[in-house]
């Protein structure tokens, strides 16, 4: 990262792009500059920005903060809230927790993936729902469930689970054909 | 009059905006003068969204399921008609709810009682009472010999003595303390620091700020998990309000005590709750544990004494020194006093927060205040203490709620989740499940973790998948005794739980799917098939329409037939098969 030619001005430059951004990340810079121990706090901040963590930015916090690129990526990859890979709009983390588990969220998966044609992990390519399955949400008396975007639902059944993703296209295609 | 709606995440979730925007266009429409309250999660979580209503009296009548339709029939008849209605009433004055009977709210004395985001109803409620008088009236060593006096133990899974911890970090050396509230409430199952924070944020501020007083600590942190958006919302916002009222800061009620409060986020690891991990984590690091001593009461947050607790711990820490501590000690058993917060899900009627005293049986707890199996079916297991934890077979339902007995099952009390399961549950598909969880989890230090847990699931999922050997339980027996003695953390040292309890307890299951290549709750997928009994079948259609796989064919009102190489095995057809016909088998 800190080698001599100009690729550390050209990556600012990159990420300058994207103005609003590149502001709200110097403000998020200076607020933890000189702390120690911010890092969790800082990656949490740039995947706010940015919906995930984009490798120019990762190096470039590297230069300016003083950081091991190498420190950075481990703590990056050690989390599972972290993302190397930018997000769909829609959100959806599907709880696998023990609840959930013996309550057949298997089989919401298996609906959900049919639907979306993707694996978890992955964004369809509208860049519309990204699907993550995740440990526990804590709702376990409304097992299965799964949250989109902060807002939980469930009891799900396969049925309801694909009647909630479909509202939310629907309303997706409504938004962009009024818009035109 | 006075409508209370419980807006805590499950409550949202089941639709309690919905409820609360329909209460608020009735109050309007009608013209009443009716104060709308929000409050946190009561705990009855299986019948939300819930509503109370307060009469003048002060009498509360609990409605739960409420719908906006409902809530239309409850303005037309309870609150215009002063006749309850009964269909949806679960608790009034003379009618106790079966559920609340036999809890004992001391941790959750507030939670779906107050309103989480209003310092001041917290207030009304006792509160900072308690950390008014102890910064005012009393020593630290008073503090510490009360918190002694009620016995009371560390509610996070380990049943350490809380006092002891204080003492320690009291008695080291050093001008600089911290104070941490683990809210990394990973266990997959248990929801009861989430509830607390959303539903009564403000005591577990003021157990911090007492154990901060007791210890020399002028700071403290909440590490909360990100996945619990509202709880720290409302954490956020307490903190603020308390601050802005003088109760959090400098000079605490005039004492010369100065306290601060902040929110640092978990970025989802479940080891960070084991709490050298978590400092890790909170110096900005990957969160992975070290060697223990140092405690942290001796070196923790950058090497400075440190106190950790968890959520529900600080929670009971006001009352106890409000009611003092003998009253606490009272409550549940000798060795285990005072009550415990449990979260009962998974296969329960009647599932949601409750707390008893310790020293109920696991029997009373389902039960009585569960209300048993869902549709009736045969209890199988309980599984206690999530991944750490193990599952405990019928014949132990007696066994007393309490850290020691507990453990003698080889479960342990963990946080408090308390996963039910009937018998269609496959146990080994359960310790499957769990080594999975600790699997990933993992952080990779030690190698006996990060080894032998793939090793196992290895081993699981090959039984599992119908090609388990003669000889594998046996092997998952010794591998998870050097997982057990190589690991440096409680991850390690208590991943093998659910595997050990199952085998013990479960140990048929093993056999039938290792010999006879059977699942007998019919949930393997591999050692299950599911046919339409042509007899039976009145090709309706219905599974066919329902099954994600387009795998079943058949001419109308003729049997239809699945084709065996495509099909997912997900049941789709088995629970679409119209009741009257019941054709679609599972072997």
């Amino acid at each position: 990262m800190s080698c001599t030619c100009q690729c550390n001005k050209q990556q600012e430059n990159d990420i300058k792009k994207d103005a609003s951004s590149w502001q709200s990340l110097q403000e998020l810079l200076e607020q933890y500059r000189g702390k120690k121990g911010s890092l969790v706090a800082i990656l949490q901040g740039v995947q706010a920005i940015y919906g995930y963590l984009p490798q120019q930015v990762m190096d470039y916090i590297a230069s300016t903060m003083k950081i091991k690129p190498a420190k950075i990526y481990g703590v990056a990859t050690f989390y599972t809230q972290f993302r190397l890979q930018p997000v769909g709009k829609y959100h959806i983390l599907l709880c696998q927790g023990t609840a959930c588990h013996v309550n057949g969220s298997e089989r919401i998966l298996t609906a959900i993936c049919e639907e979306l044609n993707i694996k978890p992990n992955e964004t369809t390519s509208d860049r519309l729902f990204t699907l993550d399955c995740v440990a526990c949400l804590g709702c376990c008396s409304l097992a299965p469930v799964m949250m989109i975007n902060e807002q939980a639902y469930g009891p799900l059944t396969p049925d309801k689970a694909l009647k909630i993703i479909r509202d939310l296209a629907a309303s997706e295609q409504q938004a962009c054909e009024g818009g035109k | 009059m006075k409508i209370r709606i419980g807006l805590g995440s499950c409550g949202i979730a089941a639709g309690a905006l919905k409820v609360k925007e329909s209460v608020e266009a009735e109050i309007q429409k009608r013209g009443l003068d009716i104060e709308v309250k929000d409050t946190g999660c009561i705990g009855m979580c299986h019948a939300e969204p819930l509503l109370d209503v307060i009469d003048d009296q002060e009498r509360v009548f609990t409605y739960g399921y409420v719908t906006p339709e409902v809530v239309l029939k409850i303005f037309d008849e309870h609150i215009t008609g002063q006749s309850p209605v009964e269909q949806y009433l679960l608790a009034a004055p003379e009618k106790d709810y079966c559920f609340m009977a036999g809890q004992k709210r001391v941790a959750l004395r507030n939670c779906g009682v107050i309103n989480p985001e209003n310092l001041q109803d917290y207030i009304e409620h006792e509160g900072y009472q308690a950390l008014k008088r102890v910064v005012t009236e009393m020593t630290p060593e008073e503090v510490i010999s009360e918190i002694k006096e009620s016995g009371l133990r560390g509610r996070g899974g380990a049943g350490f003595p809380t006092w002891f911890k204080w003492d320690a970090a009291r008695k080291t050396p050093g001008d600089i303390k911290y104070i941490i509230c683990n809210a990394d409430e990973g266990d997959p199952g248990a929801f009861m620091d989430r509830s607390l924070l959303e539903g009564d944020p403000h005591s577990v501020l003021e157990g911090m700020a007492i154990a901060g007083y007791a210890v020399g600590a002028k700071e403290g942190f909440i590490y909360c998990r990100a996945e619990y958006p509202l709880a720290i919302k409302r954490a956020e916002m307490a903190i603020k309000q308390a601050e802005e009222r003088g109760i959090l800061g400098k000079n605490i009620f005039g004492s010369g005590f100065d306290f601060e409060i902040s929110i640092k986020q978990g970025a989802g690891a479940f080891v960070c709750g084991e709490e050298t991990a978590l400092i890790a984590s909170l110096e900005g690091e990957r969160g992975m544990p070290r060697l223990k001593p140092p405690f942290p009461a001796q070196s923790g947050y950058w090497g400075k004494p440190t106190n950790i607790n968890n959520v529900e711990t600080y929670a009971n820490v006001p009352w106890i020194l409000a009611n003092g501590g003998k009253a606490f000690s009272a409550m549940g058993t000798e060795k285990s006093p005072g009550t415990k917060v449990f979260a009962l899900a998974g296969k329960i009627k009647r599932g949601g927060l409750v707390e008893v005293p310790m020293g109920l049986s696991l029997r009373e707890v389902i039960f009585n205040i569960g209300g048993g199996i869902k549709g009736d079916k045969q209890f199988k297991a309980v599984q206690l203490g999530g991944p750490s934890g193990g599952c405990i077979p019928e014949e132990l339902l007696d066994t007393p709620v309490d850290y020691d007995s507990i453990n003698q099952t080889g479960a342990i009390m963990g946080s408090g989740g308390m996963v039910v399961m009937d018998e269609t549950t496959c146990m080994v598909d359960v310790a499957r499940f769990f080594l999975e969880f600790t699997q990933s989890e993992s952080c990779g230090k030690c190698v006996q973790c990060r080894i032998g847990t793939k090793r196992m699931l290895e081993i699981l999922e090959r039984i599992c998948n119908g090609e388990g050997q003669e000889g594998d339980t046996e092997l998952l027996q010794e591998i998870a005794l050097k997982v057990k003695e190589g690991s440096l953390c409680g991850l390690g040292q208590s991943a093998p739980n659910p595997v050990l309890t199952t085998i013990r307890y479960f140990r048929d299951e093993y056999e039938a799917h290792i010999k006879d290549k059977k699942c007998p709750a019919k949930q393997c997928k591999s050692l299950i098939t599911f046919r339409i009994d042509p007899e039976k079948c009145r090709g309706c259609g219905t599974c066919a329409s329902k099954c994600p796989a387009k795998c079943i064919t058949g001419e109308k009102k003729k049997p239809h037939v699945i084709n065996q190489e495509l099909c997912l095995k997900c049941g789709s057809c088995f629970e679409a098969c119209p009741s009257k016909y019941q054709a679609v088998t599972v072997e």
